[in-house]
């Protein structure tokens, strides 16, 4: 039975195979070598000056998922105590973002957090900069030379790049914890309460350990995209926050042309993740079926 | 035997998916490549009607992408446009093919200044589709003096409002030229030097974001006071932000010119000339001059564009607009086009230009 059916997932393997394992290998063979396709180590002992890039790409990402697992986690776990019509409609709520095109996404929050964009000019006219100076004179070494800010720095700051990640891929993270909530055998948490656990413990000891899988695969969702995008990154870190996306995009699309050291920082990124997904995993224990894919 | 099924339709599937698009063999057509809002769409329907040629036009984000696009192979281009300094890359590693002008008549029309320039010096390979300058453009609501200099992108007066140009030739040539240097120099110690004009300014926090094509709503929104950008962009801002203004530095700048070429690769020639002819004509030229902004080779063509606003629009054009489009003389005699730089220099740019992001 099993190898008959098995049949079925020709069209996917052969998918895979040419979408996705060939690629690879092409990846491989143009890290490896040089423009003239002569083997080459050259394109990794280049990695150590971007090595700040990795750093910052890694930094925001985490920060990202963390916030993101923060934000849905307890999100996920209301919306799966609520009543069939409210998860119907926070479901609605949360995927209709993803409907819109991401850039255009990212373009609205260029706008809104612009040094002359919506917020900065909600918070002119009901005076908070106004009362942001009259405190802050107060606190400067030097109050006589105190120059008084117009704006707050929203855009170009790593924050802004952190909050566009975390509202495109929050969807990512609520998504799989919930469905792993809802479906919870509502048995196992009576069983808890009989035993003696309040509800603090059920949640403990019940749970979370039984969300884990959710968990691990939101984080995977999140994480992987983070550290690779680029667009969020020149849009709103207004291309001060060079992340390792803008990095791989500039060797094939910017002046030099380097597909070679191109293909070795994607391999090298690749990498870390995987280590990263490995390591996760290893925290899974055995509940990580669904980290990988 | 469900195995092969499976693999059968998969395959077909997937032939399916990659030659739908082509057929209808006798269909005459050609494959343009230029760039974004860089055509009046209205001179494809036209072309099209004329001759029964069909044009498949599609556009490159920039002359990087494009060459990438052109190197992996995968597009099947005729006729592209690059800029000068790609022009030469372009011959240099022979991927365009030499033109007939016998089929592309109105190349007489083309003005001699915009003929035999460094890139293509024997005019074998080019026919000029627009021109124009680089410069700074400044919100003057926001910016008390008039600017003259490039020394207004490295002022720590404006920190925090000032646009860095998103491509290191661009921005680097605003350093070189503010020190006195050439924009096409191959001499490392002076490129540094105006990497260092950069990163100080940038370590000083002058610079509000590196942008390219943000620039528009950046500016149009009077969210920075300076930037750096085209003449004919500057014109698009101008329309949705009566502030700005727009000045060639004293100190010389950037002027481009980019070209149609048909590729090497190409596989419809005939059509791809039909199609630079059509472009170059007098009529032609005025009316992507008028929808693009930016300026047409052809003498006709820039002799009548004032006469040919009045008659459209009803309203006679304001010259010193019209000399930003097409900049005068004695604008261009102190700015230099871009040459193609040497592969090392290319590489010192690009990893210049990432230390400058770190």
């Amino acid at each position: 039975m099993k190898n008959r059916r098995s049949g079925f997932a020709v069209p996917y393997v052969v998918w895979m195979a040419l979408f996705v394992v060939i690629p690879i290998i092409i990846m491989a063979v143009y890290a490896f070598t040089t423009a003239a396709f002569d083997g080459t180590l050259e394109n990794f002992a280049r990695m150590g000056t971007y090595l700040s890039v990795f750093l910052r790409s890694f930094r925001l990402a985490i920060i990202a998922t963390l916030v993101c697992l923060l934000i849905g986690y307890p999100l996920s776990y209301m919306m799966a105590k609520e009543g069939p019509r409210f998860q119907k409609i926070a479901m609605v709520l949360i995927m209709l973002p993803m409907w819109i095109n991401f850039l255009l996404r990212t373009y609205a929050w260029m706008s809104i957090l612009e040094t002359n964009g919506l917020i900065n000019q909600l918070f002119q006219r009901i005076g908070i900069i106004d009362l942001y100076n009259s405190i802050a004179i107060h606190f400067v070494s030097d109050p006589a030379n105190y120059v008084p800010i117009t704006h707050f720095k929203m855009i170009g700051t790593s924050g802004a790049v952190v909050l566009g990640m975390v509202y495109n891929y929050l969807p990512f993270m609520i998504l799989p914890i919930y469905s792993v909530i809802v479906k919870l055998d509502h048995s196992l948490l009576e069983a808890a309460r009989d035993l003696g656990a309040n509800s603090f413990g059920v949640f403990r000891k019940v749970i979370f350990p039984l969300s884990l899988p959710g968990v691990l695969s939101g984080v995977t969702m999140v994480f992987v995209p983070s550290v690779s995008t680029f667009a969020i990154s020149r849009l709103l870190g207004g291309g001060t926050q060079m992340l390792l996306g803008d990095l791989i995009e500039q060797q094939f699309l910017g002046g030099a042309y380097n597909p070679h050291l191109g293909a070795a920082i994607s391999l090298v990124m690749m990498l870390v993740v995987v280590v990263c997904m490995v390591v996760m995993n290893h925290f899974g224990e055995g509940e990580e079926q669904a980290v990988m894919l | 035997m469900k195995k092969i099924l499976a693999l059968a339709l998969a395959v077909l599937m997937l032939s399916g998916t990659l030659t739908g698009c082509s057929g209808g063999e006798k269909q005459r057509v050609v494959n343009v490549c230029s760039w974004g809002e860089y055509i009046d769409t209205d001179l494809i329907t036209q072309f099209e009607e004329a001759t029964g040629i069909k044009v498949n036009y599609q556009t490159a984000e920039s002359n990087e992408a494009l060459y990438s696009l052109l190197k992996s192979g995968g597009a099947d281009f005729d006729v592209i446009v690059p800029s000068d300094y790609m022009i030469a890359r372009l011959i240099a590693e022979d991927m365009l093919a030499e033109l007939n002008y016998n089929n592309i008549p109105n190349y007489a029309k083309i003005d001699q200044r915009y003929k035999g320039l460094s890139y293509d010096p024997e005019n074998k390979y080019t026919v000029p589709y627009t021109w124009g300058t680089m410069g700074i453009i400044y919100n003057s609501s926001m910016v008390e003096e008039e600017i003259t200099s490039w020394s207004a992108m490295f002022d720590e007066k404006y920190a925090g409002n000032v646009l860095l140009i998103g491509n290191s030739r661009d921005a680097f040539a605003m350093g070189l030229l503010y020190l006195g240097y050439d924009v096409n120099t191959t001499n490392e110690a002076e490129i540094r030097e105006a990497y260092q004009l950069l990163a100080n300014a940038n370590a000083k926090g002058v610079y509000q974001g590196k942008v390219m094509d943000e620039i528009f709503q950046k500016m149009e929104g009077g969210n920075a006071a300076i930037g750096t950008y085209y003449a004919g962009d500057y014109l698009t801002m101008l329309e949705n932000n009566e502030d700005l203004r727009y000045v060639v530095p004293e100190e010389g700048s950037n002027w481009f010119v980019d070209a149609m070429c048909v590729l090497k690769s190409a596989q419809h020639k005939e059509e791809a000339e039909a199609w630079i002819n059509f472009i170059a004509s007098t009529e032609a030229s005025l009316k992507n001059m008028d929808y693009i902004w930016y300026a047409s080779p052809n003498t006709e063509a820039l002799e009548q564009y004032p006469a040919y606003y009045e008659e459209t629009y009803g309203e006679p054009l304001d010259m010193e607009l019209y000399e930003i489009m097409a900049a005068p003389l004695e604008v261009l005699e102190r700015c230099e086009l871009y040459t193609n730089l040497p592969s090392d220099i290319l590489n010192l740019y690009n990893d210049l230009w990432i230390q400058l992001g770190i």
